[in-house]
């Protein structure tokens, strides 16, 4: 098993290395060039809701930025959702490939290891696609931006909304590693503080496990209203599929789905379910034209809040280098950083928003329920509001993420 | 209410059926792996990737040529079997005079090169693909609300494994195949062409994985990993069974799917290593297996 084990290692390696390689093109050396590094999961678990979206969205910014006396190229890197595979594209760019800036990272274990690179070469590191709250909390850096959403906002949107909603006792079905319980306990805190309660949950192996059945009776008789998933990606499709089949009655929270995981699903399965997205394409006017020229540039499908977390971010780190200075900001991801924090963000993605100085990108939160497949008007009409959170409320208070940054 | 070791009774027994039903699946694809072993010396480590083109392929016959599932239970198997015809005869045969490892190794690298491409082509978050309408609904059996599908699946996996498993050690053509893996010279002496009957086994073996993957297709994700998360219990099962053992793998898989289930119930966080702990038991205590031949 081992030397399967290493064989896999090694072939993604290469893989990994012929992904980086990047294009050199013929470009004008007389103008200075911001190069945008997009490393993300190009071919596993994460690759529909960031993946190639994600790197799309990194040219679009570029592309609709236009010419401000610099250039823009973008290059793309796999990280397999292996740290030490992130890790050694990550320095291999700052190092040797002249990369500025590096977007996207879904996967927290891969997010907090290039988080460490980013600072220890002084560039610029903007987060879209990682869960966890660290990133702006206890791992918080001075060249790191948490853009999109974490474990904090989904929980306290999901969780204390869903209460307030009628759905005043939850159990969990909970995937049995760092991600899945820290979402179970921090949904834990919003549910008893809101006035609900938890009446039970179960921890199930991850990875390796397919078939919920077990764990969804469980659930059905605990007597619970609320099914709290407290998992993602297939898993979290998996229990849900089968909820549908053996009947449960139970209100569905999915505390951490995508929109391209409910297209994955269907209306038919997916109807009812709750969930928050701090970005929804068809949301208001200006998302729904970011959406399609995104869908122009990407054919068939619809942006997800981690690719559009990755245009609003990378379009404002390119205005803060014009604001700054191409040369400035090459020099100093820290400077660069500082400055992005003093300006506020505008975009059609989030609208208007802020940076805070543990690194975390404010705006409003959004929790939506799956439409049924009669009120949806066709492919990735998907989510119908059922409430907000303001953009001060949505994360976690400065002062509670033991950030170093926030006392200096 | 009756409790039965704390655990209130109905949970329990549904338990015990839901056990069954996984079962039903690891019996499928065990059963494979036992044929194809049993007959060709060949860890088969692709079957999980030819579990998930068996489900891809029944997506595919509905979503491009409008062919439902049950058109797609007899098709699919085909369509991956006469795939898996073509690996044996270009790729696999080749490697039969060597030691296991390498045929082990092969079909795990053929197993990532499939699940890469799979991929790259339909994502990572699966697509969608409904109950049969036939088959859609639930009865409530008193203790708990049994899908009819599930229902359907251990009904067509008992028919499949009996039908194989009959075939193998009861008919004519089934002998021949054991006298070839036994001898094949001597057989070929007879007149049976030995290298066809070995492709056509690797043909049947993986048509049982494909079969077993049509059946999971309406209730797993369909994605390019989903037999990663059976294969490493599947070979569990073969293990604890005998390598090679028709009945054992049938009945071990069964057996090793009402344990799961049980465990999930007391102890859920074991219930992925449950398989395992068993086969360490059982190779201590009988080495070849609970249904192997002595050497």
């Amino acid at each position: 098993m081992n030397l399967s084990r290493r064989n896999v290692t090694l072939g993604g390696l290469a893989s990994a290395a012929a992904a980086t390689a990047p294009l050199r093109a013929g470009r004008a050396q007389a103008q200075p060039s911001i190069k945008i590094g997009c490393l993300t999961d190009m071919s596993g678990p994460y690759k529909d809701l960031a993946g190639p979206g994600a790197v799309a969205a990194a040219r679009q910014a570029a592309a609709e930025f236009g010419a401000k006396g610099f250039n823009v190229e973008v290059v793309v890197g796999d990280h397999l959702n292996k740290p030490d595979v992130g890790v050694t594209i990550a320095r291999q760019w700052f190092d040797r490939d002249g990369v500025d800036l590096i977007v996207e990272v879904a996967n927290s274990g891969v997010a907090l290891a290039v988080a460490n690179v980013a600072q220890e070469k002084n560039k610029v590191y903007l987060n879209s696609g990682a869960a966890t709250s660290d990133l702006s909390g206890k791992a918080c850096n001075a060249n790191t931006i948490h853009w999109v959403y974490d474990t904090y906002m989904l929980a306290q949107s999901t969780g204390a909304a869903m209460v307030k909603a009628g759905g005043d006792s939850w159990f969990f079905i909970t995937a049995d590693y760092t991600f899945g319980k820290a979402l179970q306990r921090d949904t834990t805190d919003f549910v008893t503080a809101a006035g609900g309660k938890v009446l039970g949950s179960v921890a199930y192996p991850f990875p390796g496990t397919a078939d919920f059945s077990s764990y969804l009776i469980q659930a059905q008789s605990s007597g619970a209203k609320v099914l709290g998933l407290a998992n993602a990606g297939a898993d979290t499709i998996n229990t849900i599929k089968q909820a549908k089949e053996f009947g449960i009655k139970m209100r569905l929270a999915g505390l951490l789905l995508f929109l391209t995981d409910v297209h994955s699903l269907g209306l038919e399965v997916a109807q009812g379910i709750v969930l928050t997205d701090a970005f929804y394409w068809d949301m208001n006017d200006r998302a729904r034209a970011f959406s399609d020229r995104f869908t122009a540039r990407v054919p068939g499908i619809r942006p997800t809040m981690v690719q559009a977390g990755v245009y609003s971010s990378a379009l404002h780190y390119l205005k803060t280098v014009t604001a700054m200075g191409v040369v400035q900001a090459k020099l100093d991801g820290a400077a660069t950083i500082a400055r992005m924090k003093a300006m506020p963000t505008d975009d059609d993605c989030f609208g208007s928003g802020s940076i805070r100085v543990d690194g975390r990108c404010i705006h409003p939160s959004y929790l939506w329920e799956v439409k049924k497949p009669s009120e949806s008007k066709g492919p990735w009409d998907y989510y119908k509001p059922v409430a907000s959170t303001p953009a001060d409320k949505a994360f976690r208070p400065l002062d509670l993420g033991g950030c170093p940054l926030v006392k200096a | 209410m009756i409790m039965i070791f704390g655990i209130p009774g109905p949970l329990l027994f549904g338990q015990l059926l839901l056990g069954l039903i996984n079962g039903a699946f690891y019996a499928m694809l065990s059963l494979g792996l036992a044929v194809i072993f049993g007959m060709l010396n060949i860890i088969n480590f692709a079957h999980g990737a030819l579990f998930m083109m068996g489900a891809f392929a029944s997506w595919m016959l509905l979503d491009y040529a409008g062919i439902g599932y049950f058109p797609a239970l007899i098709l699919a198997p085909l369509l991956v079997g006469a795939f898996g015809i073509l690996l044996e005869k270009t790729i696999i045969s080749r490697l039969y005079k060597l030691d296991h490892l390498y045929g082990l190794l092969l079909t795990f690298g053929l197993s990532l090169v499939i699940e890469g491409l799979f991929r790259n082509a339909y994502g990572s978050s699966g697509l969608p693909y409904r109950i049969p309408a036939i088959l859609q609904g639930a009865m409530n059996l008193g203790f708990m609300y049994m899908p009819i599908y599930r229902g359907w699946v251990v009904l067509a996996a008992v028919v499949i494994c009996f039908s194989t498993w009959a075939i193998i050690e009861k008919t004519t053509l089934g002998a021949t195949l054991r006298a070839a893996t036994e001898n094949a010279p001597l057989v070929q002496a007879f007149g049976v062409n030995v290298p066809r009957l070995i492709t056509l086994t690797y043909g049947g073996g993986v048509a049982l994985a494909a079969f077993a993957g049509v059946l999971a297709a309406p209730i797993y994700s369909v994605n390019p990993n989903m037999g990663t998360n059976f294969i490493n219990t599947v070979f569990a099962v073969v293990v604890i069974g005998g390598m090679g053992s028709i009945l054992g793998s049938i009945v071990t898989g069964f057996a090793l799917g009402v344990v799961e289930g049980l465990c999930k119930v007391f102890y859920p966080q074991a219930s992925a290593t449950v398989v395992f702990v068993v086969m360490v038991i059982v190779l201590l205590t009988r080495p070849r297996g609970l249904f192997g031949k002595a050497a």
